[in-house]
């Protein structure tokens, strides 16, 4: 499969990374390259195949809903690069 | 004052060894971080194992402390008051914590991994975060945003990865002990590289509380040592089920060193045909065969196996592995962690602009590599059909381990390249992890131990897989072997 480069903008819009107009088509190659390599996984039949999502097959567990955790507010938002008033700051999100 | 380790030569000395000296009162800790704090002083800036080393006087305060808790005669573990290093992927409260990546710079862990938590329990001294792959996306240790490790052995030369540092670090005589990350390889295929000791626990036998995530249904954290006593008692210390990770395992904690030295005779070795073929560098093939024939003469069964799903394995790894990159990565935002970028005026572009000025290319090749694959209308024919061939890779493997016990084949298909030699193509370098990545996929045991060096003095390795959970007997045929190759010597 080749992607194009609108196809490109658009999956970099959705990984939420800025590419620069001009490196667009090295990510087509790039991609449709490692693209082209794993369409080799089309020659297996995989029809009668269970995909596994986990190595063991084990489910997730459960745990009851109860608070375990004391609360760390100020130190979990010391790493942040913008905090206000225990609130994270971001650039304006509505015109 | 005259001690016993004036003798001793620090960057051979292993872990257990010292413990025993330590126990009886031949050496201190504090003589033994003192030294080691020497070694780093010494290779660290031609080898940049290190991402940050702590200040000389808290080790060396920590080791004092530990020499008087065993003066009063407190019980301790076997770790106590061993130099330990820890991949910079780890949680350690209060130390940086980037993962090799610029998007984390001046990030401070506000908690321990559960695998730390054990290890000062167990009274270890740790001594600095080591280099990496930015997020475990690489095998050279080359895509660090911070520096480039080079090999204790030639410091033209790569240490492999991503645990590279980690495996630098223990080579080098900078650290006693190391903990990695193994995703595809990261543990074993850099300790091959340095000539050291790689164990990738089975998948759900160490918590992964704390381990910065980037393929959560592939990675494992596991030891890196000298030998496979020491990653046996490291590993014996970490292993365990742990609430806070729901995908670790439910079972009863197992003893991986007392019975070590007790390898059965009866084991079957495999050894999978579609690891031999081409690709695999003639100094290495020939160490392995000497591995093998060694085990032979010792007599061992051994069994030619076939694992048909070996070569498509890399194709199905890198779906799976950039998939749930492309997720968990979504966190580096700008918000809550890091650094932000001052271009964009809205939310989205300043996200847009962090993450593009903060990872290197090969993470965001990844990342959109897995966005592609999981986008509507591709799921199905990408992400479904690679867990598919993942089971089919498991299979491969109860196929085999139904006819032998355990696995003999290489990690690496050639000793450590130069710097710069391979990063430049992505396929090529993905194509490297071949003989690494199937037993991450299926979530097998797997330890690589040093068989050798080539003609130049680079480190050869070779490679044994056990079946789930199968640890105890997977240490014994490693320090077995281990022991027939040191006879061999």
């Amino acid at each position: 499969m080749s992607l194009s480069a609108a196809e490109v903008n658009k999956i970099a819009w959705l990984a939420r990374i800025a590419i620069d107009p001009d490196k667009v088509d090295a990510y087509a190659r790039d991609l449709s390259g490692i693209l082209e390599f794993v369409e080799q996984m089309g020659t297996v039949d995989t029809s009668a195949v269970q995909p596994m999502a986990h190595p063991l097959d084990q489910a997730q567990r459960l745990r009851p809903d109860e608070v375990t955790e004391p609360d760390q507010r100020e130190l979990l938002q010391s790493s942040s690069p913008s905090v206000e008033a225990g609130l994270f700051l971001v650039p304006k999100v509505i015109e | 004052m005259a001690s016993a380790i004036d003798g001793l030569d620090i960057k051979q000395a292993t872990g257990w060894r010292l413990q025993s000296f330590l126990q009886q009162g031949l050496i201190t800790s504090e003589e033994i971080v003192t030294r080691v704090l020497a070694e780093i002083a010494a290779r660290e800036p031609t080898v940049k194992a290190y991402l940050s080393v702590r200040e000389a006087s808290g080790v060396i305060a920590d080791a004092r402390a530990l020499d008087e808790r065993r003066r009063r005669g407190e019980p301790l573990g076997p770790l106590a008051g061993l130099p330990i290093a820890i991949k910079d992927n780890i949680a350690v409260k209060g130390e940086q914590l980037t993962c090799g990546s610029r998007i984390l710079d001046g990030y401070i862990a506000p908690y321990d991994a559960t695998v730390v938590e054990k290890l000062r329990e167990q009274g270890m001294i740790f001594l600095g975060k080591t280099n990496m792959d930015e997020f475990g996306m690489g095998s050279s240790t080359e895509n660090s945003g911070y520096q480039v490790t080079t090999n204790p052995h030639a410091p033209t030369h790569v240490p492999g990865g991503t645990s590279g540092g980690s495996a630098a670090a223990v080579a080098a005589g900078e650290a006693m002990l190391a903990l990695g990350s193994d995703t595809g390889g990261s543990i074993r295929q850099p300790a091959c590289l340095c000539g050291v000791v790689g164990l990738k626990p089975t998948y759900g036998l160490v918590s992964r509380y704390g381990l910065v995530a980037y393929a959560s249904s592939l990675e494992q954290i596991g030891p890196i040592s000298k030998d496979v006593k020491d990653a046996a008692i490291l590993l014996d210390v970490i292993a365990g089920c742990d609430p806070k990770d729901s995908t670790s395992a439910e079972r009863p904690k197992e003893d991986y060193v007392s019975e070590l030295e007790q390898c059965s005779e009866d084991l079957v070795i495999g050894l999978p045909k579609e690891y031999f073929g081409e690709g695999l560098d003639d100094e290495m093939r020939r160490a392995i065969e000497a591995a093998t024939a060694a085990l032979s003469q010792d007599g061992f069964k051994v069994v030619e196996v076939s694992m048909p799903n070996t070569e498509i394995a890399i194709a199905c790894y890198y779906i799976i592995a950039t998939a749930e990159a492309s997720s968990n990565l979504a966190r580096y935002d700008g918000v809550r962690y890091g650094a932000r970028s001052l271009t964009g005026k809205s939310c989205n572009d300043m996200m847009a602009h962090t993450r593009a000025e903060r990872f290197g290319e090969e993470v965001k090749r990844r990342i959109m590599l897995g966005t592609f694959v999981l986008s509507a209308g591709y799921y199905d024919a990408y992400y479904a059909k690679a867990q598919k061939i993942r089971r089919l890779v498991q299979n491969d493997f109860k196929n085999a381990f139904q006819v032998c016990d355990v696995l003999l084949h290489p990690i690496s298909p050639t000793p450590a390249w130069e710097i710069g030699k391979k990063s430049s193509d992505p396929i090529q370098m993905y194509l490297s992890d071949i003989y690494s990545i199937t037993a991450s996929l299926a979530g097998m045991p797997a330890i690589s131990i040093p068989c050798g060096k080539t003609q130049t003095a680079l480190p050869l390795g070779v490679q044994l897989c056990a079946n789930h959970f199968q640890e105890k007997k997977l240490l014994q045929l490693a320090y077995h072997l281990e022991q027939l190759l040191a006879v061999q010597k």
